[in-house]
């Protein structure tokens, strides 16, 4: 395995910060003198981030008042 | 003077508190309704049956309230709901893991969009963008179920492995190895879409 495919593999373990200290330390040796690897991190923090915010969609109008009504206690009459 | 609190009796005092714990509660778990709404959307693959979901599951969040841990993680407890419905429901595909195909490597998507318009794209700071947002949607949705379910917690929803593992009630192992093939599986369609 090559020190390249060794980071890759380590890669998605070190965005989610799930790392053990040792594995940081060898995936930060390698990203660092390794401008291949590099644009590949950067190209996956940013892909991560990309997905987030395209794939989140707002709650509808209306369902809010609908779930509060769902409420049992007396408060449930008036939606926060 | 006689102070009201201590004038009642236990069983009222009791039922005053029980009372108020409960709409404490159910505010809380209102206040989380738009995160809870944005992971069951990418569950389903309808903003009605999305809003069905979530319908659902506040309507026996607020029936068994006093299952929740006060202290502990509302989102995930309701999120637990969430995906317990969604499996009772069946609408799932139930493709086993095992039976997919064999996803690519994980560098996959930047290396395709490297070898279409040079190494150089990737310096790009918007070079995702190339990606539109139907294809991410599209992307997520074809994923297999067991798939999906953790890269959505974990990438849509921002929980951690640990978190996902107790939502799913698998162990955390299970968690890791399919968010990391669902992710690269993610990137397979994503090339396909996005590389022609």
């Amino acid at each position: 395995m090559t020190d390249c495919d060794k980071c890759e593999e380590l890669l998605q373990g070190y965005l989610d910060r799930e790392l053990t200290d040792d594995e940081v330390v060898i995936a930060e040796a390698h990203l660092n003198g390794c401008d291949y690897c590099r644009r590949r991190y950067r190209f996956e923090e940013s892909l991560r981030v990309y997905v987030r915010t395209t794939a989140a969609e707002r709650m509808p109008p209306g369902l809010m008042e609908r779930l509060a009504q769902l409420r049992v206690t007396d408060a449930g009459a008036t939606p926060i | 003077m006689v102070d009201p609190d201590t004038a009642e009796p236990d069983g009222a005092r009791r039922a005053a508190t029980e009372a108020r714990d409960r709409v404490r509660f159910e505010e809380e778990a209102l206040a989380l309704a738009d995160q809870v709404y944005r992971v069951a959307r990418r569950f389903v693959s309808t903003r009605e049956e999305a809003e069905d979901l979530v319908q659902d599951t506040y309507a026996r969040a607020f029936r068994s309230w006093q299952s929740y841990t006060p202290g502990t993680n509302l989102r995930a407890w309701l999120l637990r709901i969430l995906t317990n419905l969604n499996v009772d429901r069946g609408r799932r595909l139930q493709r086993r893991p095992d039976e997919t195909p064999l996803e690519e490597t994980d560098y996959y998507l930047a290396n395709r969009m490297a070898e279409s318009a040079g190494e150089q794209v990737l310096d790009q700071d918007r070079v995702v963008e190339r990606l539109s947002q139907d294809s991410i949607v599209t992307a997520l949705s074809s994923l297999p179920d067991d798939f999906r379910d953790v890269v959505v917690l974990v990438d849509i929803g921002d929980f951690s492995y640990a978190d996902a593992a107790q939502i799913l009630d698998i162990p955390l192992g299970t968690v890791m190895s399919r968010l990391h093939r669902g992710r690269r599986l993610l990137k397979s369609r994503l090339a396909e879409e996005a590389v022609q």
